[in-house]
């Protein structure tokens, strides 16, 4: 059904890509991050809610159709559906039908609930192409109101000793989560640009956030103390953070799981908080599909393909790239694309 | 055990160094002195020995973790740190431990010493059960001998001085040299009599920072005694009671470990303390720093050994004369004495450091750049009226190295690091060019900032050629002047050539990889300084 060609995933039958990393004819996207929505491609397709995201990430004048969670999309001799892969706002898993025989790619997801996206949903299928980001039993997330009331005396405790407390995140995704979960009554709330595009693509995707101002207006930092920023990863230690004086600098993401990776960028607090499944999210969700064929890419794929074939399931490791939350950590602009 | 783990969540989680002395100040107001003399223990540094095999901790975490060996092992590599990577893998249990930290210590831990497999297994796995995530990362550190976290024992002292009243140098004192962590130590160590006295106890060292300024910033040059900075083992020696006692400066007693320098110790009148330098010397010079490394770790010292790499005791500083502690006296006035002292003894194995001549900056700037022809990694600045201070302190005493000699080489395999570095390609080894193919020449690991680090990493992903366990080959493309110390012939080295303290000073972006330096380069190189040792 599918095939990996040196642009990405490729299904004959339908004649398109998915989440190609090189222009093609038609694409497929399952979100609109940019390791997976690449520019140039003549057509896209995506979810009807990850429209306004996508839109804002591509090049001006794209040809994209949407497409509802769940609606049938007849390409080539292929029947396409899409399903919500509780990644970000519209991500989806794809669900390629030929034939009496049915594949599922995952693109990014999670299983943990997420009030800015709908919740992912296990689709049975013959092969499933999975993710395997945080595929090594060290990454078991803490409980979500955990690591939100952990982020939250953070705030408080800054707040009271007169800091700004910054609280990056990826902008698209990442930062809306964090929004949802702020206890509002602590402070303002400031964002960086970047972070504050995305978010009015959120909340006119009808999703709901607390009030937020844009750091740009701040004009003194009398007007950030006590105050939280969301911002981009690449926004530490830039100049753009300079101008909030004494601060708090937090990271949120699946890698602040590992003391290591929480020293290596000297951060003061690292909060485990990810978009992707941990070690038990994705067996279960493997599990759930009830495939008996399963792909593994981008990731831990070596250690999460020995485990499923010692459990008796067909896997093999997929080179793609795609970089899964590493792209947080790595990133050094908004947008991949000039 | 929560309570420190508490602490020492709250010193990992900030790089304040005030709110670290106040979560230390909070620690000791409310730990029980039995609690707060393990504490002290081990944030200064002194770790308990391992008990456990590593091999038998792995195997446990994955058996209790529900796992297969080789997905522990794939879990330890990503995490690079054992005690972390098993607190991760282990199911969190909800419970927390109330018991106090000293009995984790001494019922447990010391506890596990000459027991059998089962009885160390059944501790662990029940520690295991009773203790939170924190907890366990803490207990993991202490069991796998590897605890440290950022505080120094300087800001140990600073916290246990603003808790007691004591002065913090009389506290550094009191924490030198062998001390058993009982309450009965930390109410001595926190008392406010200071008229204790142990007779091993060496005086904390005074360091050195290294200069970047001109010296011309420093005055006059005649204020300042010169001397040579030698490239051996700093170390404290000791006479008092009849007793003769070699520390180094990791506070470790040096006993039977050079034999010749506690001979001559012996002679050396009671209430004696001299500050030095152990090093490899033969015929009026030190021989080259390996040459030490044969008698470093060596707990029986044979005759042959002795005689092939025979040790002195440069002399730097006399720290207590006649049992009265003279670190405040004028350095001039120390040195005198000192150079006194040494005089009156038979010639042995003591050695007054030499002072080079320092009239002016310019004949100690011609000084430096023939150290390391002398076998010196450049010279120490010493104002003649310091006295002699705890702990590394700017001002007095500066160190002025030779610049370090340079190579350009390419980047050739790459090696996840541990620790703080973990799941990043941060350690590298890199080749030079004999005829067309690289031959590795160096390993470094230190040198690039942050975002360098991630740029490399993000290359060895991407140009990955070939894959040794953790090891990867990567395409030879990137260049990196790498700085070093000290360069020698090797028969250990696929090169033939060694070289000491090796980093990245500089990544070469503007340079190709055909453009690096070549072995017939680096041999030249390796002539050039070595001129003493190769005759």
């Amino acid at each position: 059904m599918l095939t990996l060609t040196s642009s990405g995933l490729y299904c004959q039958a339908g004649d398109f890509f998915i989440d190609p990393w090189e222009p093609v004819d038609r694409a497929v996207i399952t979100h609109a991050h940019g390791d997976h929505a690449t520019w140039g491609s003549r057509a896209y397709l995506t979810s009807r809610t990850g429209l306004g995201v996508l839109r804002a990430r591509l090049e001006p004048g794209a040809c994209i159709q949407a497409a509802e969670y769940g609606e049938q999309v007849v390409l080539g001799s292929t029947t396409i559906r899409l399903h919500p892969a509780g990644h970000i706002l519209g991500s989806s898993q794809v669900r390629i039908e030929h034939a009496g025989e049915i594949w599922v790619v995952s693109g990014d997801y999670k299983t943990d609930p997420d009030p800015t996206c709908t919740p992912f949903e296990p689709v049975r299928c013959h092969t499933f192409v999975t993710e395997s980001t945080f595929g090594l039993p060290i990454y078991r997330w803490p409980g979500q109101e955990q690591v939100f009331s952990e982020i939250n005396s953070w705030w408080r405790a800054n707040a009271a000793a007169g800091k700004t407390s910054l609280l990056l995140g990826y902008a698209l995704g990442k930062a809306q989560r964090l929004l949802a979960g702020l206890d509002a009554g602590i402070g303002p709330i400031l964002t960086h640009g970047a972070v504050e595009r995305m978010t009015s693509l959120y909340r006119e995707g009808g999703v709901e956030l607390p009030a937020t101002r844009y750091a740009g207006a701040a004009d003194s930092r009398a007007d950030a103390t006590g105050a939280i920023v969301i911002a981009p990863p690449y926004a530490d230690a830039s100049i753009w953070s300079r101008r909030f004086g004494d601060h708090s600098t937090g990271f949120a993401s699946g890698w602040m799981m590992v003391r290591g990776a929480r020293r290596q960028r000297s951060l003061d607090r690292g909060f485990a908080l990810s978009d992707h499944v941990d070690w038990p999210g994705l067996l279960a969700a493997i599990e759930a599909t009830g495939a008996g064929e399963v792909w593994v890419t981008h990731g831990y794929t070596g250690p999460v393909v020995r485990w499923l074939k010692e459990r008796g399931l067909h896997a093999q490791a997929i080179a793609t790239r795609f970089e899964g939350e590493r792209a947080e950590v790595t990133e050094t602009s908004e947008d991949p694309h000039p | 055990m929560k309570a420190f783990a508490r602490l020492y969540t709250a010193l990992d989680e900030t790089t304040s160094t005030s709110a670290k002395v106040a979560a230390l100040v909070a620690y000791f107001s409310s730990a029980p002195p039995s609690d707060a003399a393990w504490a002290v223990h081990f944030l200064s540094g002194r770790r308990p020995k391992r008990l456990v095999s590593s091999g038998r901790l792995r195997a446990w975490a994955a058996q209790e973790a529900g796992i297969p060996d080789w997905l522990f092992e794939e879990s330890y590599h990503a995490v690079g740190d054992l005690a972390e990577a098993i607190t991760l893998v282990l199911p969190s249990t909800g419970t927390s431990s109330e018991l106090p930290l000293s009995h984790w210590v001494e019922e447990r831990l010391l506890r596990l010493r000459g027991e059998d497999d089962d009885v160390q297994r059944e501790v662990m796995i029940q520690s295991w059960r009773e203790l939170d995530t924190h907890e366990r990362f803490v207990w993991n550190k202490l069991i796998t001998g590897s605890f440290r976290v950022g505080a120094s024992q300087q800001l140990v002292t600073r916290a246990l001085g603003e808790r007691s009243g004591v002065p913090e140098g009389v506290l550094s004192h009191r924490l030198m040299g062998a001390w058993e962590p009982t309450p009965e130590f930390f109410q001595r160590l926190t008392a406010a009599d200071t008229s204790d006295a142990d007779i091993s106890r060496p005086y904390p060292f005074f360091l050195a920072h290294p200069l970047e300024a001109d010296p011309a910033t420093l005055g006059a040059a005649d204020e300042w005694i010169v001397e040579w900075k030698w490239d051996g083992i700093r170390a404290q020696l000791i006479r008092r009671a009849g007793r003769t006692f070699l520390w180094s400066r990791g506070e470790e007693l040096l006993a039977g470990r050079f034999p010749e320098i506690e001979e001559s110790g012996a002679l050396l009148p009671d209430g004696t303390a001299i500050d030095g330098e152990l090093l490899p010397w033969a015929e009026g010079a030190p021989l080259p720093f390996a040459q030490l490394q044969r008698r470093i770790g060596r707990k029986i010292v044979g005759r042959k050994i002795l005689e092939d790499v025979p040790v002195v005791l440069v002399a730097y500083d006399l720290l207590e004369e006649s049992g009265v502690d003279i670190r405040t006296l004028p350095l001039s006035q120390r040195r005198n004495r000192m150079a006194a002292l040494l005089q009156s003894l038979a010639p042995g194995r003591l050695i007054l450091a030499p002072a080079v001549p320092s009239p002016d900056w310019e004949t100690v700037a011609t000084a430096r750049e023939a150290a390391r022809g002398l076998g010196a990694e450049g010279v120490m600045l010493k104002r003649l009226t310091s006295a002699y201070g705890v702990g590394r302190r700017r001002g007095d005493w500066w160190k002025w190295k030779v610049d370090p000699l340079t190579v350009d080489a390419v980047l050739i395999y790459a090696q996840p690091g541990s620790g703080k570095r973990a799941g990043l390609f941060t350690d590298y080894t890199f080749g030079i060019w004999e005829g067309d193919h690289l031959v590795p020449f160096a390993k470094a690991y230190s040198g690039l900032t942050d975002q360098e680090i991630r740029k490399v990493d993000a290359f060895v992903r991407r140009n990955t050629l070939e894959k040794f366990g953790p090891v990867r080959t990567v395409k030879p493309e990137l260049v990196f002047e790498l700085a070093f110390e000290g360069i020698q012939r090797s028969s250990r080295h696929k090169s033939g050539i060694a070289v000491r303290f090796p980093r990245m000073a500089r990544w070469r972006t503007d340079k190709k990889a055909e453009e690096a330096d070549t072995i017939e380069r680096v041999r030249e190189l390796l002539d050039s300084v070595s001129g003493r040792e190769k005759a």
